[in-house]
């Protein structure tokens, strides 16, 4: 099992909650994060004084998945969520251990 | 609504008229006039009072929102506690100051407490000379002082101590405003130089900045203002607050310029007043869209506090004289003033005097843009005398405001301590937040 973790533009997020639909696929978790890559934070003008943006506002998405199904995620989030601009954003695939669902006990795959 | 009073008050007239012949005693159509022209001049100038008495509001709403969240709480307690000071002082002493005459045009004469009003038979024998109730022009003029007193708070916030800050308040509004108010319009020497201030963007405006550069000077900038040389931005809290403060106070200002025509009893002051209010409406838009224009054009963005500002700027630049310029001209003088604002609150912020609202640029150096204004806009306007107007009003509020910042600086200190300003001075002056639930940057 895997969890699949995409730190997307927090404008892309109703695009992915519906992509995720269209395959089928019916939980996801969503954290708002701030945070920084490569090009850093951004420069604004306050009354004629420049600031740094640190920390810009993005959307965490998580999905725990069987092994098979994550390239199939992995596409539909390229294609959900891509702009080709700066801040687009990165996806983390981290093993799973264990999952079990609270309600039932249930344990692996079939908590999923 | 307009049309309902003029027919009640033509009914009162005509029901006073037919009364005459059953009553000896009855006054006269002449003195029925009269007394129905004082309670509308009267009633003009209270209302117009109540609208400048809601620019305290305006400003308090527009430095809250220029602040930080964790500065809030203080700035709100310092602009209501103004003005509620400037109420007492001006009753206590300074109305007196302002207004009491004086030996030779420069030293106020000096009283306390308020005088009766006119009296019934005095106002009928001046034939309709006074024309409104001493009352209400104290409470126009009170409202005045307090203005001046919210224009410095804006400029020391974010760092100064609570109670220095309302000691300073005291001595302002009692002392410092009302002598060069009486210099002005109580009939001193500046008056009788042909000095001319329609509503006060010296006597109001430059005086509260002029009070606030000395306060700065001697107060220091905020803590990450200015770090490596260069000058940090230090985003307001919130700015639907700052906006709404501006529009506030554009409406305020409606009974700032309009009440200062003091009558609106016959067809000419009528024609005068609805001139006042056009031009003022005018200007402040000839400033918000100049301002908002060259932001964009120089800083790449729309900057909305930069376009309030410029609101501001061309009410201040008005202010001077916003009856004789023709409603194209008043556009054009509160153009000049948001031209002048965005460059000005650069300029400052570069020379390290901290304004985190801008009041010093605003109401200070477009107030002197305003009175020169006036040299060209008015026919009797003296480009000579309103020079020596603003070098006397800036010198006097000025020189009298460092020293009494420093001696308030020598006794009990002027600001808070470095942890404290980072902490935030809502809690160390006032132990409450604006935005409790908030979480904080």
């Amino acid at each position: 099992m895997k969890k699949i973790e995409a730190i997307i533009k927090p404008f892309k997020l109703d695009d992915l909650k519906e992509a995720f639909s269209a395959i089928g696929l019916h939980g996801m978790t969503v954290t708002e994060v701030k945070g920084f890559g490569r090009q850093k934070g951004h420069k604004e003008v306050y009354r004629g004084a420049e600031y740094v943006v640190d920390f810009v506002p993005k959307v965490k998405v998580e999905v725990v998945t069987t092994e098979d199904q994550v390239e199939k995620i992995i596409e539909t989030i390229l294609g959900a969520v891509k702009t080709g601009k700066i801040g687009d954003g990165k996806i983390f695939v981290l093993p799973v251990e264990e999952v079990v669902r609270v309600r039932t006990g249930e344990k692996g795959k079939e908590a999923i | 609504m307009k049309r309902l009073a003029f027919i009640s008050l033509t009914t009162l007239a005509l029901a006073i008229l037919s009364a005459i012949p059953a009553f000896a005693e009855e006054p006269s159509v002449a003195d029925t006039l009269i007394n129905l022209a004082y309670s509308i001049d009267t009633f003009y100038f209270l209302m117009s009072g109540a609208l400048v008495m809601w620019m305290a509001c305006g400003f308090a709403m527009l430095e809250a929102g220029l602040v930080r969240s964790k500065n809030v709480v203080e700035i709100l307690t310092k602009n209501i506690a103004l003005y509620a000071i400037a109420s007492i002082m001006y009753m206590f002493v300074g109305y007196n100051i302002m207004y009491g005459g004086g030996p030779n045009g420069f030293i106020p004469g000096f009283s306390f407490w308020l005088g009766a009003d006119n009296a019934v038979d005095a106002v009928l024998a001046s034939g309709g000379d006074t024309y409104y109730s001493t009352m209400s022009d104290f409470f126009f003029q009170v409202v005045f002082v307090g203005a001046a007193m919210s224009i410095v708070s804006g400029a020391v916030a974010e760092r100064m101590k609570l109670w220095s800050f309302l000691l300073f308040a005291i001595i302002l509004t009692g002392f410092i405003y009302p002598v060069e108010g009486y210099w002005k319009w109580g009939g001193g020497f500046l008056d009788a130089l042909g000095f001319s201030d329609f509503a006060g963007s010296g006597v109001v405006h430059l005086c509260g900045a002029s009070a606030a550069l000395a306060g700065v000077l001697i107060l220091g900038a905020r803590k990450g203002k200015y770090e490596d040389g260069k000058v940090k931005a230090i985003p307001g809290s919130n700015l639907p607050l700052a906006t709404l403060g501006t529009f506030i106070l554009w409406m305020g200002w409606f009974g700032f310029n309009g009440g200062s025509e003091l009558m609106i009893s016959n067809i000419e002051e009528a024609n005068a007043v609805s001139m006042v209010f056009v031009n003022t409406n005018m200007a402040a838009a000839g400033g918000l869209v100049a301002a908002l224009l060259l932001s964009q054009v120089w800083f790449g963005k729309a900057d909305l506090t930069m376009a309030l500002n410029g609101a501001l700027a061309g009410l201040v630049a008005i202010t001077a004289e916003p009856l004789t310029p023709t409603p194209l001209v008043a556009t054009l003088v509160g153009v000049i003033g948001g031209f002048i604002v965005v460059p000005s609150i650069v300029f400052i912020d570069k020379a390290r005097i901290d304004d985190p609202v801008g009041a010093i640029s605003v109401h200070g150096v477009v107030g002197i843009w305003g009175l020169i204004a006036v040299a060209f806009t008015n026919p009797e306007g003296s480009l000579v005398a309103q020079l020596t107007g603003i070098a006397v009003i800036f010198a006097w509020v000025f020189g009298t405001s460092l020293v009494v910042w420093s001696i308030i600086k020598a006794i009990i200190g002027i600001r808070v301590s470095a942890e404290e300003e980072l902490e935030g001075v809502d809690i160390s002056e006032c132990g409450l937040e604006a935005y409790p639930e908030f979480t904080r940057k």
